[in-house]
């Protein structure tokens, strides 16, 4: 039983890590694609044009790769987490198959007609459907969020007899307090990372002095979405969800903030320390005090629980790695925050594209965004632990009763082989069309 | 209400298996018989252009059961636990296969992704049709093991295959000679349909050829579904039980016929999108016949101490159930409006279209 929850596990977060790769650069960059779409149509530049349709195919390649690593997501659940599909299948698959139904569909429809359809449909259209695109693919956010907002905070249930979970209020699925900011937040995160993208790309092209008409528009509308969007993922939606979890999750609060005793006054904001699960403490600790009351109640003194008032067995299960992942998230998106005011300012200035030292720094940043995005889906998955519907149904009751742990490791090494195809083919690919650039030069 | 979903998620699926039911048979047609650059290159453009909106009905109906039969979902998904996790592998493969294959010019690159596209069509077919082998032969739910069941109710785990290789054993594997016939059908079937599909969109130099293909398939087919009707009866005694009792129920097998019959008039066929229509009957009627032979139970027990799974065991709330139908509805208005414009505006054969990346 031991191993066969630890390489379910493992199973689920090692595909859907290498599955949320993809979809946080396409749905943050369908909004940059419709806005370089939309000021095309606006000032007739062709590079704007050259700019959306440059950025579709690596969306493209993107979404193809969505789609192949979200198929073992929806599959899992059936196959890895029966107990689970069974008990709550009436439920969650309710936005589930919505997802499908009214997101998947529009994507895919209109993927292909915005990649293909450019001369057949005109611009005003083309737009359209780029819009379409985008629409979409935050749709899709909106539906797993609703699904993960039910499994982090349970709305509009009951449960039966037999333990099954039905759905008593559908409306509330959507109402769910979790919902709204977490959805916010994880856009907005999402717009973070292929601003960094897009930024990046363009001081390759500016560096490499090729390209350097389309370098420095990629590098201008990234640094100014990355800017506006990395402050609105920490205020206001960062602050918001943290409120969230502090009132309906207070154990993973407390793990995340790394509160081992409940103080007796105000509670204090660590910045850095190393949580130490033998003497139930922080060690190298650097704390301000009481500035985590005020941050999450705005009152200084106001008590916060700490990991000493929860029964051991409701206390998330790895704590460290919950610590970590909560602190790295916040620690990259305090850099980028300074990092791309920077650039903006450089930007502001007319410096920023012979600013080589801020360059190198913009262009070798792109894999951090998407490492605090990971870290922050894991701070809402490692919070939720040991529930899968938190309060509800524990993490070690959703298993299928029948799959044994052999059957679940060799799957899983199964899929990291497979995955480290694809994850090179990726790179190739994604390489070599940055490579061309958005105006293949011919001499 | 569990009756309404078990027909609309029937559709999606026989949808499912008419659309990328065609890119399958395009790889397995592309195997064999594609021998040129030329034509390898336009049949898998073919089916490259469409797969992922294709694969998105086998998303929505997996959603769709998920949300409509959890019961079931869980229950099918954890007992056929490897089969499924190697589709899913085989569905990766054939994708980056379609997708990659032009990405470079030098042949070794196309040469590998090639196989990898037509190896993995050809065992995904043949996996879709063991699976539905195995749903209409039926399993032994609750893995009952000297009389006594040892899982609650209705999960099992199958084996790849039992030593006896035999569907009448008491715990009959994945693979018996009886799955393998349906997969050959499945095979075949897909196939023709690819064929035909190969037909209507392109231009390439073995369509001619082709429909001597079909024909040949089309003989093979008719000699397979005459054999699995005989042994179907022995398989699964009740298989043939409603359509004795609701006659109205023959129109599926009808349809089915009506595919299969048509098919060996292919060459004198005036338009290729008929050839195309023929085989969207095979598949249509196939897979609602195997349906409607087993409704209301969506998986037969082969011991007698489980109870088998029917629509109504299985289901969810009725309140869940109703509010779906509501947004069900306006889910499926809004796909099948999709589809027309992108269907209108991607007719024609695909070897004219400037699609180039």
């Amino acid at each position: 039983m031991e191993d066969m929850i630890f390489y379910d596990r493992l199973q689920f977060a090692f595909t859907i890590t290498f599955h949320y790769i993809f979809p946080q650069l396409t749905m943050g960059l369908s909004l940059l694609i419709v806005y370089f779409k939309w000021k095309y149509l606006r000032n007739k530049i062709e590079k704007y044009n050259d700019a959306a349709k440059f950025f579709m195919k690596i969306f493209a390649i993107n979404f193809t790769m969505g789609v192949v690593t979200g198929i073992p997501m929806e599959f899992q659940f059936g196959t890895n987490w029966a107990k689970f599909s069974e008990l709550t299948g009436g439920i969650i698959g309710q936005t589930l198959a919505m997802e499908g139904m009214f997101s998947f569909f529009l994507e895919s429809s209109f993927l292909a007609l915005f990649i293909f359809g450019e001369k057949l449909m005109g611009q005003k259209l083309h737009l359209l459907t780029g819009f379409l695109v985008f629409l979409g693919s935050w749709a899709s956010g909106w539906f797993i969020l609703a699904t993960n907002a039910w499994m982090q905070h349970p709305v509009g249930y009951e449960i039966l007899d037999n333990g099954k979970f039905v759905l008593e209020n559908f409306s509330a699925l959507f109402g769910n307090p979790w919902l709204l900011p977490a959805f916010l937040h994880n856009q907005l995160a999402s717009v973070v990372t292929s601003s960094f993208v897009v930024a990046s790309i363009g001081a390759f092209y500016v560096l490499r002095e090729k390209q350097i008409e389309h370098g420095k528009l990629f590098l201008k509308t990234g640094v100014i979405f990355g800017l506006v969007s990395s402050v609105l993922v920490a205020f206001p939606t960062g602050d918001w969800n943290a409120k969230n979890v502090a009132q309906y999750q207070p154990a993973a609060f407390a793990a995340m903030e790394g509160i081992f005793e409940t103080e007796n006054a105000g509670a204090e904001i660590v910045l850095i320390g190393q949580p130490n699960m033998v003497e139930k403490k922080l060690d190298n600790k650097i704390a301000v005090p009481n500035i985590l009351s005020f941050l999450t109640y705005q009152e200084w003194h106001k008590q916060i629980p700490g990991m000493d008032k929860f029964k051991k067995e409701d206390l998330p299960d790895n704590i460290p790695a919950l610590y970590y992942s909560y602190h790295i998230m916040v620690g990259l998106g305090t850099v980028f925050m300074g990092i791309m005011a920077l650039a903006v300012f450089f930007l502001w200035r007319k410096k920023l594209y012979k600013a080589k030292g801020l360059l190198w720094t913009i262009m070798f940043l792109v894999p951090f965004p998407y490492i605090a995005n990971l870290t922050g889906w894991y701070v809402a998955e490692l919070g939720r632990q040991p529930y899968l519907v938190y309060g509800l149904l524990r993490t070690v009751d959703g298993i299928s009763p029948t799959v044994s742990s052999g059957n679940t490791l060799f799957t899983l090494l199964g899929f990291v082989a497979l995955y480290m195809l694809l994850g090179l083919l990726f790179l190739i690919l994604v390489g070599k069309t940055i490579n061309q650039g958005p105006k293949p030069q011919t001499h | 209400m569990e009756t309404f979903w078990f027909i609309a998620i029937a559709i999606v699926l026989a949808v499912f298996f008419v659309l990328d039911g065609y890119d399958f048979g395009a790889g397995i047609i592309h195997l064999f018989l594609a021998k040129t650059e030329s034509d390898k290159e336009v049949i898998a453009k073919s089916a490259g252009l469409f797969w992922d909106s294709n694969e998105v009905w086998l998303v929505a109906a997996g959603g769709m059961l998920f949300m409509a039969f959890p019961t079931f979902y869980a229950s099918v998904f954890s007992g056929f636990y490897l089969p499924l996790i190697i589709v899913l592998w085989l569905i990766i493969f054939r994708a980056i296969g379609l997708e990659f294959r032009g990405q470079f010019n030098f042949q070794m690159w196309k040469d590998i992704w090639d196989k990898s596209f037509g190896v993995s069509s050809l065992l995904l077919a043949l996996f879709f049709g063991i699976a539905l082998g195995n749903i209409v032969r039926g399993v032994n739910l609750g893995g009952v093991e000297n009389g006594v069941s040892i899982y609650e109710g209705h999960y099992f785990f199958l084996p790849l295959w039992d030593s006896s290789f035999s569907p009448l054993s008491e715990t009959p594997g994945i693979i018996d000679w009886f799955t393998i016939i349906i997969g050959l059908i499945s095979v075949v079937t897909l196939a023709i349909h690819g064929a035909n599909w190969i037909i209507l969109k392109t231009n390439s130099s073995i369509n001619d050829n082709l429909k001597n293909v079909i024909f040949k398939l089309n003989i093979a087919l008719a000699a397979l579904t005459l054999f699995s009707l005989v042994v179907w009866k022995t398989v699964n005694p009740n298989s043939l039980d409603n359509f004795a009792h609701k006659p109205y129920l023959l129109i599926f097998p009808i349809i089915y016929l009506t595919g299969l019959v048509g098919l060996f008039f292919i060459k004198k066929l005036k338009k290729d999108i008929h050839g195309f229509a023929l085989s969207t009957l095979l598949i249509l009627g196939g897979i609602t016949s195997s349906l409607a032979s087993l409704f209301p139970v969506i998986l037969p027990s082969v011991n007698s101490i489980n109870e088998p799974l029917t629509i109504y065991n299985t289901a969810s709330s009725e309140y869940g159930l109703s509010v779906a139908l509501t947004w069900g509805i306006l889910g499926f208005i809004l796909i099948f409006i999709y589809m027309i414009v992108q269907k209108r505006l991607m007719a024609g054969k695909i070897d004219k279209m400037d699609y180039g990346h």
